[in-house]
């Protein structure tokens, strides 16, 4: 097969992926009291990854992110039901939160929710999904073996 | 702070999460959802028990008071269908591995089936109305889950179609939700009842409007009479245990919240709402439904057009909006549900000793498996409602609350479906298990033996509804006036 | 303000319900994508449009939008997003498996 030419998508990857990367990161941290959030910090990620996919092909991002991402959709799960959960042992009603003001060495004064949590739940199965729903479709091949049908 | 209200909600959505982990280590996955699921009952029936004695239950989430934080409420309507359903998923539980094959388990039935239950009793608790749209999402998600398993031809096609009609639906319960904010500036059940009673007589047309626009999206869940299209080719397609969830859960969600939504906030022009649109849909559901039942020769499509005619019967009981018709209803629904699951269960088990779906080519079934045929009878006339059985009682109620309106057209329809529904089921038995002995039947007795036990137990339940009716009217009675009059739904929410 | 947005809303539920009557898989999917979105902005715009405040109700301030419609459309957007990527997915796999994505050739329980 004849090596597709596709140095633009390479080059331009390499940055665009580490900028989309940062940005969802800061989004998902954000989250708690800004515009952002486990959800849209979630499809960030997952667009970064999807992009990558694309550039580098199937095989070689597996090799570089060895996750299953359904097992990532369960964990996401879990976390958010737990932290829900987690304020019925304080007494308090379920997902309630707490908030504070912390200070971090390094970071400085900090912003730390416990809604944080939860979100980090939601920014797994967000990132799971979209990922287990895109790649069960582009790497359905002819076999019937393989009966991915979403979520 | 009380958290037991939002127990049936949120075990099961851990338990399905636990389950997701490990989908390919079959027999443990099994006997832990079987155990989680006992446990599950046990705690539900405790909730149960004490909503009946102390009152209603109700957990403000994230601390939250209502009118701002979502509300749910354990009352003694939701808790009671909470509990009929953990009944029919405990049932189930025990039915699905001798059902399902090994592929089909694997591929995540038992997450989905938590799922569906935690979403199924969010939907029975919820005090509010956008939360009631995100829980109808999560279990029709679940279902969706639950309709594709193994992915036949048929099975997918289906699937698309069921889809596509929910999510229709969706869309226009969330484009009602956007009206009755508009309107009443809050999402809350019982604040907009609150503040629904405070619109000048004139303006409440707009009402009216809104309510039957909520009617059509629960009309479409629920298979009322012009919107049933879509149930029965995708109740049919699944495996048995699906099938009898869906039939037994998924369509009662829908009737559900007209009775909540109908007995709560849209109370002010029953002689439109209630005493013309519902009872004419209610006569043509009946109808319809029953027809549908009596066209085909498949006997897991009988059953499940049989769905449609009970749905009509409960909605004749919110149709009439009185104290006998709305215990008869909420006596109906339980009734239906336990024995929908029941049967559905007893067509799984009959079509595997069979062998085929088709009435044409079974015969003298009983012949090999008297327990099975013996036990579908039972089932046939507990469903036709012949004393002193469950759906006897039901039907009187709602008879009598009909005779006494002076419904004589809707009486006579309702004993006509009943005569019809009797008839559409007795063929199964006379065709299918007496006559000749058929060839091809299965060897595997065990399997067959293993299908009927969990449908005993609903059986067993369903008997003692109708026969213990001395001991279940109280609590029905208490419903119905409890639903006449809102006052105390709206108080327990808003001061609770 | 309202008006506009309501008129786009009603147009983009006319081309859903459009979409939605086609016979092909895509065009029902890009249909009911429209219609959601419509039922969002028809959200929005029930909450009653405000110009300018974001939906943050904080000390010393006294303009602001309110938040309850938009945490609803947020919920709404994440749900149907789910159910669109499941939908794709299955009439992906409807497709293969029967050789159409003709709406019309996949009628009835033909006695399977």
């Amino acid at each position: 097969m004849k090596q597709s030419n596709d140095l633009i998508l390479r080059t331009t990857t390499q940055i665009i992926a580490f900028m989309l990367l940062g940005f969802s990161v800061y989004l998902f941290f954000a989250g708690h009291n800004a515009p952002g959030g486990g959800f849209i910090g979630g499809l960030m990620t997952s667009a970064a990854i999807i992009l990558m996919y694309m550039t580098y092909g199937f095989e070689k991002i597996e090799k570089i992110i060895p996750i299953n991402f359904r097992t990532l959709t369960v964990t996401g799960l879990l976390i958010a039901v737990l932290a829900g959960m987690g304020s019925m042992l304080f007494g308090a009603s379920f997902l309630s939160h707490a908030d504070g003001y912390y200070h971090l060495p390094l970071i400085g004064e900090k912003h730390l929710a416990t809604a944080l949590i939860f979100d980090l739940g939601v920014y797994l199965v967000v990132v799971g999904i979209t990922l287990t729903i895109i790649l069960s479709i582009a790497t359905d091949s002819e076999d019937e073996s393989n009966q991915n049908v979403g979520v | 702070m009380n958290n037991l209200a939002i127990l049936p909600i949120i075990l099961p959505l851990l338990a399905s999460v636990i389950v997701a982990f490990i989908p390919s280590k079959l027999n443990i996955v099994r006997k832990l959802s079987q155990a989680l699921m006992v446990i599950f009952l046990i705690i539900v029936g405790y909730i149960a028990w004490l909503v009946y004695h102390n009152g209603v239950i109700v957990t403000q989430g994230g601390g939250w008071d209502a009118p701002f934080g979502i509300s749910i409420v354990a009352d003694y309507l939701s808790i009671l269908l909470v509990l009929t359903t953990y009944i029919i998923a405990t049932a189930a539980v025990f039915y699905a591995p001798h059902s399902l094959s090994d592929q089909q388990e694997k591929f995540y039935f038992y997450t989905f089936y938590f799922l569906l239950i935690s979403g199924v009793s969010g939907a029975f608790l919820t005090g509010d109305l956008f939360n009631l749209f995100v829980f109808f999402e999560v279990l029709l998600m679940a279902s969706y889950g639950l309709i594709v398993l193994g992915n036949g031809k048929a099975q997918l096609r289906e699937s698309l179609k069921y889809v596509l009609v929910n999510l229709f639906s969706s869309m226009l319960f969330v484009t009602t939700i956007a009206f009755i904010y508009s309107l009443v500036g809050t999402v809350n059940m019982a604040h907009i009842a609150e503040r629904v009673e405070a619109i000048p007589a004139e303006q409440q047309g707009i009402i009216t409007g809104i309510g039957v626009l909520l009617f059509f999206v629960f009309a479409v869940k629920a298979a009322i009479f012009p919107l049933y299209y879509w149930l029965p080719n995708s109740y049919v397609v699944p495996n048995p245990v699906i099938s009898a969830l869906f039939g037994a859960l998924l369509t009662k969600i829908g009737i559900y919240s007209i009775f909540r939504v109908y007995t709560l906030i849209f109370v002010h022009d029953t002689a439109f709402t209630h005493q013309q649109l519902f009872i004419w849909l209610a006569i043509f559901t009946m109808l319809f439904g029953v027809i549908g039942a009596l066209s085909t020769n498949n006997v897991k499509l009988i059953v499940t057009y049989n769905i449609i005619p009970a749905i009509g019967f409960i909605l004749m009981g919110i149709g009439l909006y009185s104290e006998d018709g709305l215990a008869g209803s909420v006596y109906y629904l339980m009734h239906d549900m336990v024995v929908k699951a029941a049967l559905f269960f007893l067509i799984g088990a009959l079509v595997v000793a069979a062998g085929t779906k088709d009435l044409s080519k079974m015969s003298g079934v009983i012949q090999r498996f008297p327990l099975l045929g013996w036990l579908f009878f039972l089932g046939t006339i507990v469903l036709a409602g012949v004393p002193p059985f469950s759906g006897f009682i039901g039907k009187l109620l709602l008879l009598r609350g009909a005779l006494s309106q002076e419904y004589f057209l809707l009486t006579i329809v309702a004993l006509l479906s009943s005569l019809l529904i009797l008839l559409s089921m007795i063929r199964i038995f006379i065709r299918g298990f007496w006559g000749e002995k058929m060839e091809g039947m299965t060897n595997d007795n065990r399997k067959v033996h293993a299908l009927t036990i969990p449908a005993v137990f609903l059986l067993a339940i369903s008997i003692f509804l109708g026969v213990g009716a001395e001991y279940v009217l109280p609590y029905v009675d208490t419903i119905s006036t409890y639903l006449l009059d809102r006052t105390e739904y709206i108080s327990a929410v808003l001061k609770g | 303000m309202e008006i506009i947005m309501i008129v786009l809303a009603s147009i983009l539920f006319t081309t859903g319900v459009y979409n939605l009557l086609q016979k092909q898989f895509l065009r029902i999917i890009i249909g009911t994508a429209l219609i959601s979105h419509g039922a969002h902005l028809f959200i929005l715009t029930m909450g009653k449009l405000k110009r300018g405040a974001p939906p943050v109700e904080d000390y010393g301030v006294s303009n602001y939008a309110d938040p309850l419609p938009q945490a609803l459309i947020l919920t709404s957007i994440v749900i149907s997003f789910g159910v669109t990527s499941f939908l794709l997915v299955l009439a992906y796999r409807t497709y293969k498996l029967n050789n159409t994505d003709n709406m019309e050739k996949l009628r009835g329980l033909n006695n399977e």
